[in-house]
């Protein structure tokens, strides 16, 4: 099944059809994997192929995992309990034949910026077998002092606001962060400062480099309506065109999104705190409630497969149903 | 005739309950006769956070009146406005905030955590 946007006549990357696929992947999770910008997707049943797929995948020289949205802190009716199912998810990814070499977590780590939820977050974070977590903030993270806590606690030998980059077996990594000094009637912003910081930080790379950037809310217009796109994006993708494989992880949306644009792919995670509504499917996108028994089949995490040579990335969404 | 019986115990009960204040008739959480002019007053001053927007968009308030929100979604707001002139802190569900106006002229505010929730204060 090949993903390509076929119509777009909202400008916002997803036409019906590919809105709809996306739509039936959520609470199946999904397995992709990029070809020089052809995208291949099989829809992952509970219990089905997952398995199989996953050992296809130990080739790979070197994977991670994404996690993102824990809203540590959060209490509503959608999920009383975000600190358990927090730890369902580091479980799942203790529980993994192979270890990732690290977290990425993309973002509102905690509800309300807490010093008791982010020390509960770091607490069950500390426990994940995994290298190093990287972390971009989520606006939930900024609350106070213009995001000092953050970036005192996730975001040390960081640049400006908490931005930065990495190299990992070949890989350039980029973290930046589009939650600060937004704009009346905007959407994320990266910000001259950071714009520039990202042109410096890939200049001197070859084309050939696989370039993985993470940042918590979407660099692609999925649903301007619910603030659901950043607002320069675009020349920020400009520095990243020449580059033959940029895969974008971003979060925020609490659902699984994928788009290919040239030799980019989008890709959004779940959460593991509580879903959020397909865009324009509620009167607004605030947390929605699912039967007790349905949440953990729409929250998860987000496995990524790096093979070298090939230009491969694979992600797979798996839940925590 | 037994059934009839039991119907008219039932509707004797029901109407002692009223009688002895048992049972009160409400809107809301607020009995019906007690919504006078003072808190009429207090609502034109309100502005509600309700699915992400504000309400009203535009409010019209004399010069010295005190404006307060208050935020009914399951998410936090963040009350900005556009001039710096006023922010509140992270305002949880039930959570308010209050400013005072004491000079003329129009007010626009935003969420600062999530910008396309806008509108405007007007003093006069």
């Amino acid at each position: 099944m090949a993903d390509i946007i076929r119509d777009n006549i909202n400008k916002d990357g997803i036409d019906r059809r590919g809105f709809l696929q996306c739509m039936a992947w959520a609470g199946t999770g999904v397995l992709y994997t990029v070809h020089g910008g052809i995208l291949k997707s099989l829809t992952l049943a509970p219990g089905g192929q997952y398995g199989d797929r996953m050992s296809e995948m130990k080739e790979a020289d070197f994977s991670f995992i994404q996690i993102s949205d824990s809203h540590i802190g959060f209490n509503k009716d959608a999920n009383p309990d975000v600190t358990a199912t927090l730890q369902i998810a580091i479980d799942r990814i203790n529980s993994a034949a192979t270890p990732p070499d690290f977290l990425l977590h993309t973002g509102d780590i905690s509800q309300l910026s807490k010093p008791s939820e982010f020390d509960t977050a770091q607490q069950i974070l500390k426990g994940a077998k995994a290298g190093k977590i990287f972390f971009v903030p989520g606006e939930h993270d900024v609350l106070t002092d213009d995001g000092l806590q953050y970036l005192n606690r996730f975001g040390k030998d960081t640049k400006g606001q908490g931005w930065y980059s990495f190299d990992h077996k070949g890989a350039h990594f980029i973290g930046l962060v589009n939650v600060m000094n937004l704009k009346a009637g905007g959407l994320g912003s990266l910000g001259p400062d950071q714009l520039k910081w990202l042109e410096d930080d890939v200049r001197n790379l070859k084309s050939s480099t696989p370039v993985i950037v993470f940042a918590h809310i979407p660099l692609w217009m999925v649903y301007p309506d619910w603030g659901w796109g950043t607002d320069d994006s675009e020349q920020a993708l400009g520095y990243l065109r020449r580059f033959g494989s940029v895969s974008v992880l971003n979060g925020h949306i609490h659902q699984i999104m994928q788009k290919v644009e040239g030799n980019v792919t989008f890709h959004t995670a779940l959460s593991t705190a509580f879903p959020q509504p397909a865009p324009g499917t509620a009167p607004s996108p605030g947390p929605m409630k699912v039967p007790a028994d349905q949440l953990r089949s729409v929250l998860g995490i987000t496995h990524v497969n790096y093979i070298q040579g090939q230009h491969s990335l694979a992600v797979v969404d798996s839940t925590l149903a | 005739m037994k059934k009839i019986y039991r119907i008219f115990v039932l509707a004797a009960i029901v109407a002692a309950a009223f009688a002895l204040g048992f049972i009160t008739l409400t809107t809301g959480t607020r009995p019906i006769l007690a919504a006078g002019p003072a808190e009429k007053l207090a609502s034109s001053n309100e502005v509600r956070i309700d699915n992400f927007s504000f309400g009203p968009t535009t409010l019209s308030i004399p010069v010295g009146a005190t404006i307060t929100w208050t935020n009914h979604d399951d998410v936090p707001h963040v009350i900005a406005s556009d001039d710096k002139l006023f922010k509140s802190n992270a305002l949880d569900t039930d959570d308010r905030f209050s400013f005072t106006f004491t000079k003329p002229g129009t007010y626009n505010y935003y969420c600062a955590m999530h910008p396309k929730m806008t509108a405007k204060i007007v003093v006069q």
